[in-house]
């Protein structure tokens, strides 16, 4: 268990590492993870590898939500 | 192009932009956009190409106005209700401004219309309500080699992108649409009426943008805004080689449509923005 400094969406948060990205969408209260897109660094990663993605130090993460409306 | 005195001075707020001028009002005045849903985004867009003097607006929907639509749909009036939403909106945009010549489709954009309605304009903007819509519209922009800016609205948030031929696509970020059952739409989880306006009027500055090739379109960006905190953020996308409509080995080549979402909004959800 180490303390870790990542950043989501543009802040800096700490985090205690090993950790998945499935892991930190719970910690994130993502009610909803099917309605969020994430890139690591950049890179898409698919859905269904969120839960064996993981997290590590100085990672750049940017949670995209799906936004649906516009009538 | 030569404009008569009144379009000199109808227009004059644009040409006396140094980045504008006469050239690219004649840009705007040749201009051809499609703009998909005359409804809370396709509002504020037609309205304001309207004003600019586009030179050809082309609508598409299929709906008529609804009494729920007034709230934020600002194209269209108390009067309209139950009229064709294509109608009542070509009746303002004549009324703004008679140079502009209106193309009305009543009609869903659909895989099989797509190809055929995008090829006579230069730019289409994604006013759309549900994620099916909004990955065809991408599948047809790509494919048909179309730029076009995409547009999402939420409760009090918004996100919106431009994308260029060769610049990241919808799917580059978002790859396919989410699971429908768990899709909150406008009409099941409820808009500021004004987002639309916010939203709406960003893309239609792109539209502009690109007719008249001013400044650096929102491309390989994702802008997202919170009206609650009133906070903006721009994420950086990139091209995905992997991605399905215009990666190196696309898996997408012909225009098909997602199921359509039909849920019902689940309690107690939140939607956190950062």
């Amino acid at each position: 268990m180490s303390k870790s400094t990542i950043a989501i969406n543009g802040e800096e948060r700490e985090i205690t590492l090993p950790l998945s990205l499935g892991e930190l969408i719970k910690q994130n209260n993502v009610s909803q993870p099917d309605m969020v897109s994430i890139q690591v660094n950049g890179e898409f990663v698919f859905r269904e590898r969120f839960d064996d993605t993981p997290v590590n130090e100085g990672d750049e993460i940017d949670f995209l939500y799906f936004m649906g409306g516009g009538r | 192009m030569d404009f008569r005195a009144d379009q000199i001075e109808r227009y004059s707020r644009h040409i006396l932009l140094q980045d504008i001028g006469v050239e690219g009002q004649e840009k705007i005045s040749k201009g051809k956009v499609l703009v998909v849903g005359a409804g809370g985004l396709g509002a504020p867009v037609l309205l304001y190409l309207a004003a600019a003097g586009v030179g050809r607006l082309g609508v598409i929907d299929g709906d008529v106005v609804d009494l729920s639509n007034l709230q934020r749909q600002v194209i269209h009036f108390t009067p309209d209700v139950g009229k064709p939403k294509v109608l009542s909106a070509k009746e303002k945009i004549r009324q703004i401004n008679p140079d502009v010549e209106v193309v009305t489709y009543q009609a869903f954009f659909t895989a099989e219309n797509a190809f055929d309605i995008i090829g006579g304009y230069d730019f289409i903007v994604d006013g759309t309500d549900n994620f099916p819509v909004k990955f065809l519209i991408n599948d047809a922009c790509v494919l048909g080699g179309k730029a076009f800016s995409h547009g999402g609205i939420l409760r009090f948030e918004g996100q919106t992108f431009t994308h260029l031929p060769g610049t990241a696509c919808y799917r580059c970020a978002f790859h396919s649409p989410p699971p429908p059952d768990a899709v909150p739409t406008c009409s099941q989880a409820g808009v500021l009426g004004a987002i639309a306006g916010m939203l709406g009027t960003i893309q239609a500055a792109e539209t502009l943008k690109f007719l008249t090739g001013t400044g650096d379109l929102l491309t390989d960006r994702l802008l997202s805004f919170q009206a609650k905190s009133m906070t903006f953020r721009t994420v950086a996308l990139r091209r995905r080689r992997h991605c399905p409509v215009c990666g190196e080995h696309p898996v997408i080549t012909a225009l098909h449509e997602a199921e359509q979402a039909v849920c019902e909004l689940k309690k107690n959800e939140t939607y956190p923005f950062i």
